[in-house]
C-alpha cells in the first residue's frame, strides 16, 4: 500500500466526523466558544487592554462604564475590564489545575481502594471523613493555616474535591471489576497492574472526564468565595473573588464593579458544565440517542 | 489417542462460607481428560459443575469460596500448589477459558484484536508486530470473514456468535493443553450454536487440545463430548462414555434428565401428553440430605439410600453412584 493512499483514508473520515460534530452537538459548540473567547480575553489580556489591573488612578475613581473605561473603574481608579479579563487567568489555572489534581490523585487512589480488599475501608472512612466537612470551611481552615497564594488556594480546593473523584472511581472499579470481561482477563493470565491499566482504566475514564468539568466549574467558584471571604488569594491579585469583595461597599454607588467579574464568573461556570454535559452526551451514546429524539 | 490424561482432578472439594452455613459446592469431584478427547460435564443450575472449573484455574473468589482438599494435576502437576505467579503462566497459557455470555465477556473499549495480542503478549513474549498477525492468524482460524478489519473492530460492532469466536481465539491463542467451555454456547441461538460447537471441533481435531465442556444440555454433550460427567449437589454421580450414557444411562437422576428432554419423534397434538420432570428441586448446598443427594427427588429411593452410595464401575469406563443402578 502506498503513503499517498494511507494519508487520504487517514485524513479523509476525521475532517469529516470533526465538521459533524461541531453542528450536532451545539451544546458542545457554543461551550467551546464561550470558554474559548474568555480564555482568550485572558491570555491576551495584555494586548487587549492599555489599562495595567495594578496601577492606581487617584482622579478615575468610581467612574461608570465609558468608551475610556468599558467597565467603569474600580475605588482605587483602577480599570474594571482590565482586573476582569486579567481575573480570568487565575480563575482559570484554579479550575484546571484543581480539575487536574483531584482526579489525579483521586484516579489512583479510588482505583488502588477498588481493587485491593483490606485497602477499601481506609480510603472510604478517611474519604467520608473529609466529605464531612463543608468544603468551603475545610479550605478556610487549610488557607488560615498558610501564606495566602495561588498555589496554597489550588491545593485548600483540591482537597476537598478529591473524595469525590475517589467515590466515583471506587464505585465504577466494584462495577467493572465484577464484569465476566474482568474475568476472562483474569483466566488469560493478567496480573494486576495490568488489569487496572489496560482493562479497568479506559472504562472509568469517560465518567472522569464528565466529573472533571464539574470540579473545575465548582473550583471556580469556590475560588471566588474564598477571595470573597478573604481567606482567598492574596487580596493584590485581581481574581473574580478578590475584586467582587473589594467592590462590594461601593455596589450601591457603582454597582458594575460587582456586576462585570459577576458575570464573567456566571459565564465560565456556565459554559464548563455545558461542556460537561456535551461530552458526557457525546461519550454515552445510548444517552444521546435518546435526547437526539 | 487416549493416553495419559493431560488434566486430572482427584477428589476436589471447594467450599463457600455464607450465611446459612457451608456450602459444599464442589464435593469429592475426580475426573479427567486426555489430549484430544471432550470431556462432558452436565448437570443443573447449582451443581457445581462450574466452580469445578473455576477451581481448576483457581479462579474461585476467595472469600468467600475456598478449596478445602484435593488435586488438580495438569500433566501431572498439582495446580494447587503453584504460587500466584506460576498460576498466571497457567492461566491463558496452558488452560484457556471460555465463558458463557459472550456479548460480556470482551471488554468494550478494546479492540478485538488489541484484547487476543495482550494474551499472546502475556505469555508468549512476542514484539508487537508479531502479537498482532498471530491476532489475526487467530481470528482467521475461527473463521471470522476479513480478520484484519475485524481485529480493529470493537466488541459492540460484533454479534453474539462472533464475540464467542473471538473469546474462542483468545483462549486458544497460545495453543492450550486444556480449553474449559463454560456453557459456550447457552446465550446463542441454535443455529449459531452448532457452528460454534463445529468449530471447537474442528480446532480440536486440529490442535488436539483437550476440551472440557460444561453444559446443561444434553444435546450439546450428545454431539460433541466423547465422554459424559453427569453431576448432581456437588458430586459426580455418573461417568461414562457418550454412547453407553445415552444407550443405557445408570443413575436414575441421568435417565430422570433424558426423558425431561423432549423429543423430535414424539407425536404432535394432545396425544403428545406432559413432558416428565424430575419432581422436587435440587437440595440446599448447605443443607444436605444424608446419603444420597438425590434420594428425596428419585422415585427408586428405599432405606438403603439413607447411606452414601460409592462409586461402582458397572462396564468399562462406566461408574455410577447409585444402590440401584441401571434398575
Amino acid at each position: 500500500m502506498s503513503i499517498a493512499t494511507t494519508r487520504t483514508r487517514i485524513v479523509r473520515p476525521l475532517v469529516v466526523r470533526r465538521r459533524g460534530l461541531l453542528t450536532r452537538h451545539p451544546r458542545i459548540t457554543l461551550a467551546a466558544l464561550l470558554l474559548g473567547t474568555l480564555a482568550g480575553l485572558a491570555i491576551f489580556a495584555p494586548f487587549i487592554t492599555e489599562y495595567d489591573p495594578m496601577t492606581l488612578a487617584v482622579t478615575q475613581r468610581l467612574r461608570p462604564p465609558s468608551a475610556a473605561h468599558w467597565f467603569g473603574t474600580d475605588a482605587y481608579g483602577r480599570d474594571t475590564f482590565s482586573r476582569t479579563i486579567y481575573g480570568g487567568r487565575i480563575s482559570m489555572q484554579i479550575g484546571v489545575s484543581v480539575a487536574a489534581m483531584s482526579v489525579l490523585i483521586g484516579v489512583v487512589v479510588g482505583m488502588l481502594g477498588g481493587a485491593i480488599r483490606w485497602l477499601d475501608p481506609i480510603v472510604m472512612r478517611i474519604s467520608d471523613g473529609l466529605m464531612s466537612i463543608p468544603a468551603i470551611l475545610l479550605a478556610i481552615a487549610l488557607m488560615s493555616l498558610t501564606k495566602a497564594s495561588v498555589a496554597t488556594v489550588i491545593i485548600a480546593i483540591t482537597i476537598p474535591e478529591v473524595p469525590r473523584v475517589i467515590r466515583l472511581v471506587r464505585s465504577l472499579v466494584l462495577t467493572i471489576r465484577e464484569q465476566t470481561y474482568m474475568q476472562a482477563a483474569i483466566a488469560s493470565g493478567t496480573r494486576l497492574p495490568r488489569l487496572m491499566l489496560r482493562h479497568i482504566l479506559p472504562n472509568v475514564l469517560t465518567p472522569l472526564i464528565v466529573q472533571a468539568t464539574y470540579i473545575c466549574a465548582s473550583a471556580v467558584l469556590l475560588e471566588a468565595y474564598l477571595g470573597f471571604l478573604g481567606a482567598g488569594t492574596p487580596t493584590e491579585v485581581p481574581s473574580w473573588g478578590n475584586i467582587i469583595a473589594e467592590n462590594r461597599t461601593f455596589v450601591q454607588l457603582a454597582t458594575w464593579n460587582v456586576m462585570f467579574p459577576g458575570v464573567f464568573l456566571a459565564l465560565m461556570v456556565l459554559g464548563v458544565n455545558m461542556l460537561g454535559d456535551g461530552v458526557r452526551d457525546l461519550l454515552d451514546p445510548r444517552l444521546a440517542g435518546r435526547i437526539g429524539k | 489417542m487416549t493416553d495419559s490424561p493431560v488434566l486430572q482432578i482427584e477428589d476436589l472439594r471447594t467450599q463457600f462460607l455464607t450465611h446459612g452455613g457451608i456450602a459444599k459446592a464442589v464435593d469429592g469431584v475426580s475426573y479427567h481428560v486426555n489430549r484430544g478427547e471432550t470431556l462432558g460435564v452436565v448437570g443443573e443450575s447449582g451443581c457445581g459443575k462450574s466452580v469445578t472449573a473455576l477451581s481448576v484455574m483457581r479462579l474461585v473468589p476467595d472469600p468467600p469460596g475456598r478449596i478445602v482438599s484435593g488435586r488438580v494435576l495438569l500433566h501431572g502437576q498439582d495446580l494447587l500448589e503453584l504460587d500466584e505467579a506460576a498460576m498466571r503462566r497457567v492461566r491463558g497459557n496452558r488452560i484457556g477459558m471460555i465463558f458463557q455470555e459472550p456479548m460480556t465477556s470482551l471488554n468494550p473499549v478494546l479492540t478485538v484484536g488489541r484484547q487476543i495480542e495482550e494474551v499472546v503478549a502475556l505469555h508468549q513474549n512476542l514484539p508487537a508486530r508479531q502479537a498482532a498477525e498471530r491476532a489475526v492468524e487467530m481470528l482467521r482460524l475461527v473463521q471470522i470473514p476479513e480478520p484484519q478489519r475485524r481485529a480493529r473492530e470493537y466488541p459492540h460492532q460484533l454479534s453474539g456468535g462472533m464475540r464467542q469466536r473471538v473469546m474462542i481465539a483468545m483462549a486458544l491463542s497460545c495453543n492450550p493443553e486444556v480449553l474449559i467451555a463454560d456453557e459456550p454456547t447457552t446465550a446463542l441461538d441454535v443455529t449459531i450454536q452448532a457452528q460454534i460447537l463445529e468449530l471447537i471441533r474442528e480446532i480440536q481435531q486440529r490442535t488436539g487440545t483437550a476440551i472440557v465442556l460444561i453444559t446443561h444440555d444434553l444435546g450439546v454433550i450428545a454431539e460433541t463430548a466423547d465422554r459424559v460427567v453427569v453431576m448432581y449437589a456437588g458430586k459426580k454421580v455418573e461417568e461414562a462414555p457418550v454412547t453407553a450414557l445415552f444407550d443405557a444411562p445408570l443413575h436414575p437422576y441421568t435417565r430422570g434428565l433424558m426423558v425431561s428432554m423432549p423429543r423430535l419423534d414424539s407425536p404432535l397434538g394432545p396425544e403428545r401428553g406432559e413432558l416428565p420432570e424430575i419432581p422436587g428441586m435440587v437440595p440446599s448446598l448447605s443443607a444436605l440430605p444424608e446419603g444420597c443427594r438425590f434420594a428425596p427427588r428419585c422415585p427408586l429411593a428405599v432405606q438403603q439410600c439413607r447411606e452414601e452410595p460409592p462409586l461402582i464401575e458397572y462396564a468399562p469406563g462406566h461408574v455410577a453412584a447409585c444402590w440401584r443402578a441401571g434398575e
